[in-house]
């Protein structure tokens, strides 16, 4: 129900900006494009709107704060939240006789794990039944045995037949105001306050918690390792896994792309082992190496090491023999052709394959550590996601994601700084 | 003994399938130092596996490659080559691109600094000798290409259609530039071209071959080239010999041409 409400706002907001902000900014095509009259199915007319960029994050902020009561948000924006306060609904109770009472349940709704006085009986209470108090947490159902106190128990014939008037039998449900009672096979009610439709803290945490979490777990540190440690052991493990992947792979790449025997001993190999997702390898590398550092770089090695393989040996495949040839016409012995014209024009490829490499590295390490780890960020997200400590979860799912990204843009830097000729040939 | 000799070269490819092209049978020819020579054919006569096999890529199945009196075993930078595109070293700027050659030899800047320069400027490239390969327009890529090659200092240059990517106005200056080369130089020089203007104007002698198999249809020695040194091309072309000779062969890869057409026609 929540689900499908946050997706249409969403659609809703996507349509509404587009609609507002083309209008109002116009189609402001910038220079070359301004003039092409078909730019509709022109892939290079396309250039990405940055004002659609911008209000996707902050879409997404909104939202994340409108159903989270984020205090970022003016309240006007919020979705409606929990019932919080007091509130009451009359039960109807039935003896063995078929003689009728009614009494009163005050009920009081607080937020988890706040301190709260319980409730107080007020008014009349004559007959069998008597009143009851119940305190529930929001978001929280409450089991309320109104029989407790009630002349007649359970035992002796007690039964619970109408809520506010309204007809109730085991397993069915009562609309009340502020949420709704339901009844227990065994006939004990069930108070379950409205929930609105805000994300309770424990599935999705406001933005500001979680902004708070990164603040108090940067500076306390969680599980015994302080927030740059098990970020900074998992990104040492990745570059330390990669280096060694790309130490073995490329000259095993350029191997095989030079050496037939080459090609031919390691061809197997490397096509059997380039679909073993490197996922599939924890359990077998936690067998072999445990799971200290040994392991997880022995994991990312492998994980680095095919994909470099294949990378260089593409781009010595790739070769123009034109240029092979021009540089042995040129007097070029097999060792400078190899430094001079191989090993630069693989370049390009070997980057790509970095890229792909470092990606792979950084997904694998926070699987591997997910599984069992004593430091890194996956450890860090599994061991607070079974504390229900869903604010530590986001906050490292966010980091993990800022510094994937961030890697990959520092290759791009590197390669374009490099690699200048890439694509251009 | 000096000169280039190409001695009964024969060229047999086997096919996958079993079968074989002949590409080259029979082909003797005899360069002199200082030689220009343009080869012309219909497509699939075997030119360019000529010059691979002159140049060192391919052996040839019968006959040897002599030059300067030892035989031709593989690749060497006596003899240069100019490529069609594509030869150059994008990772290079244009500079590194030329002195390639003296730096593989183990010459540092100061022993080949000074000759690079020169052939830079001959090529009229000075001002673009620190650009990257991909900034430049393809007539300018082939200018380095000849810089590059000249800078070795080869005895035999051998170009497979080095114009042919060119549009015509840029193709007019690289022939004169060709010519001029040539003749400053006194380099043997092998031609390929499919165009017959071209053929005639770069060839003090010109070839044309025959396919399947590839062999020597006809030779011509032609007085264009020696008229074409520094003067204008265009006034080369009204000399009264000049276009007869164009139709003669013309019609001659036509008849071949025709004839090849033919053939396919029958056998399919
Ligand atoms: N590596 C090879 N394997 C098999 N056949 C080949 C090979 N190289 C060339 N041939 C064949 O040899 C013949 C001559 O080819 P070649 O490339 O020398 O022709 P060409 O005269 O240069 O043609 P074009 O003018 O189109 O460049 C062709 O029939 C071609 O199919
Ligand atoms: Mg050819």
């Amino acid at each position: 129900m929540t689900g499908i409400l946050i997706l249409l706002t969403y659609v809703a907001i996507f349509v509404v900006t587009w609609v507002v902000v083309t209008a109002v900014v116009g189609r402001a095509l910038q220079g070359f494009n301004a003039l092409k009259t078909v730019t509709f199915g022109d892939e290079s007319a396309v250039t990405p709107n940055r004002s659609a960029s911008i209000i996707s994050v902050l879409t997404l902020f909104l939202i994340w704060g409108a159903f989270t009561g984020s205090a970022l948000l003016p309240s006007f924006l919020h979705a409606p939240g929990p019932f919080k306060g007091d509130t009451q609904f009359t039960y109807t109770a039935e003896d063995g006789d078929g003689n009728r009472d009614d009494a009163i349940v005050f009920a009081r709704v607080a937020e988890v794990g706040t301190d709260v006085e319980d409730p107080v009986a007020e008014g009349a209470d004559e007959g069998f039944a008597k009143n009851d108090v119940v305190v529930a947490g929001a978001w929280r159902s409450e089991l309320i045995r109104v029989d407790r106190n009630d002349e007649i128990g359970r035992d002796a014939g007690h039964k619970v037949v109408a809520i506010n008037g309204e007809p109730i039998e085991p397993g069915g449900r009562v609309k009340i105001a502020d949420g709704e009672v339901g009844m227990t096979p065994k006939g004990t009610l069930n108070f379950i306050p409205a929930k609105g439709l805000q994300m309770e803290p424990i599935w999705l945490p406001s933005p500001e918690a979680v902004w708070q979490r990164f603040l108090n777990v940067s500076t306390e540190g969680y599980q015994n390792f302080t927030l740059l440690e098990h970020l900074g052991y998992s990104l040492f493990r990745v570059v330390l896994g990669f280096l060694f992947g790309a130490l073995v792979g490329i000259p095993l790449g350029y191997a095989m792309g030079l050496s037939g025997w080459f090609r031919g001993w390691f061809d197997p190999i490397v096509e059997f082992m380039r679909p073993v997702p490197p996922l599939a390898l924890i359990p077998l590398v936690i067998i072999w190496a445990g799971i200290g550092e040994s392991g997880k770089i022995i994991l990312l090695f492998l994980a680095a090491l095919w994909i470099m393989t294949i990378a260089a040996r593409a781009g010595v495949s790739g070769v123009n023999i034109t240029k092979v040839h021009a540089a042995y016409s040129l007097g070029a012995s097999k060792w400078q052709l190899m430094r001079h014209v191989i090993m630069p024009n693989s370049l390009p490829e070997i980057f790509t394959g970095a890229r792909v490499a470092m990606g792979v590295c950084w997904g694998t390490v926070v699987a591997a550590e997910l599984v069992a780890a004593e430091v890194g960020a996956g450890m860090m997200i599994m061991v607070a996601s079974r504390f229900q400590l869903t604010d530590i979860v986001i906050m490292g799912i966010i980091l993990i994601g800022i510094i994937g990204f961030g890697i990959d843009i520092l290759m791009r830097m590197a390669e374009k700084k490099l690699v200048p000729w890439k694509g251009r040939s | 003994m000096s000169g280039l000799q190409i001695d009964n070269i024969s060229m047999r490819f086997d096919l996958p399938n079993g079968g074989h092209v002949q590409a080259l049978q029979n082909v003797s020819l005899d360069l002199k130092e200082g030689d220009l020579m343009s080869v012309l054919g219909p497509s699939g006569c075997g030119k360019t596996t000529l010059l691979n096999i002159v140049a060192g890529f391919l052996a040839p199945t019968e006959g040897q490659i002599v030059l300067n009196g030892h035989q031709v075993k593989g690749p060497d930078a006596e003899r240069g080559m100019v490529f069609q595109q594509g030869a150059l070293f994008e990772w290079m700027s244009v500079r590194e691109n030329v002195a390639f050659g003296p730096r593989m030899k183990g010459q540092n800047e100061s022993q080949y600094g000074e000759n690079v320069d020169h052939l830079l400027d001959v090529v009229g490239l000075q001002d673009f000798k620190e650009k990257a390969i991909y900034e430049l327009s393809g007539g300018m890529q082939q200018r380095v290409a000849l810089a590059r090659c000249l800078a070795n200092d080869p005895d035999v240059i051998l170009m497979d259609e080095p114009l042919g990517a060119l549009d015509a106005l840029t193709r007019e200056k690289m022939q004169g530039l060709v010519l001029k080369l040539w003749k400053e130089t006194g380099k043997t020089i092998i031609l390929i071209t499919h165009s017959v203007e071209e053929a005639l104007l770069l060839g003090e002698r010109l070839l044309v071959m025959a396919p399947r198999p590839g062999r020597i249809h006809k030779e011509y020695r032609l007085p264009f080239a020696e008229m074409g040194v520094g003067a204008d091309l265009r006034e080369v072309k009204k000399h009264k010999d000049y276009a007869p000779t164009r139709e003669e062969i013309l019609s001659m890869i036509w008849d071949m041409e025709e004839e090849i057409m033919g053939r396919t026609e029958e056998s399919a």
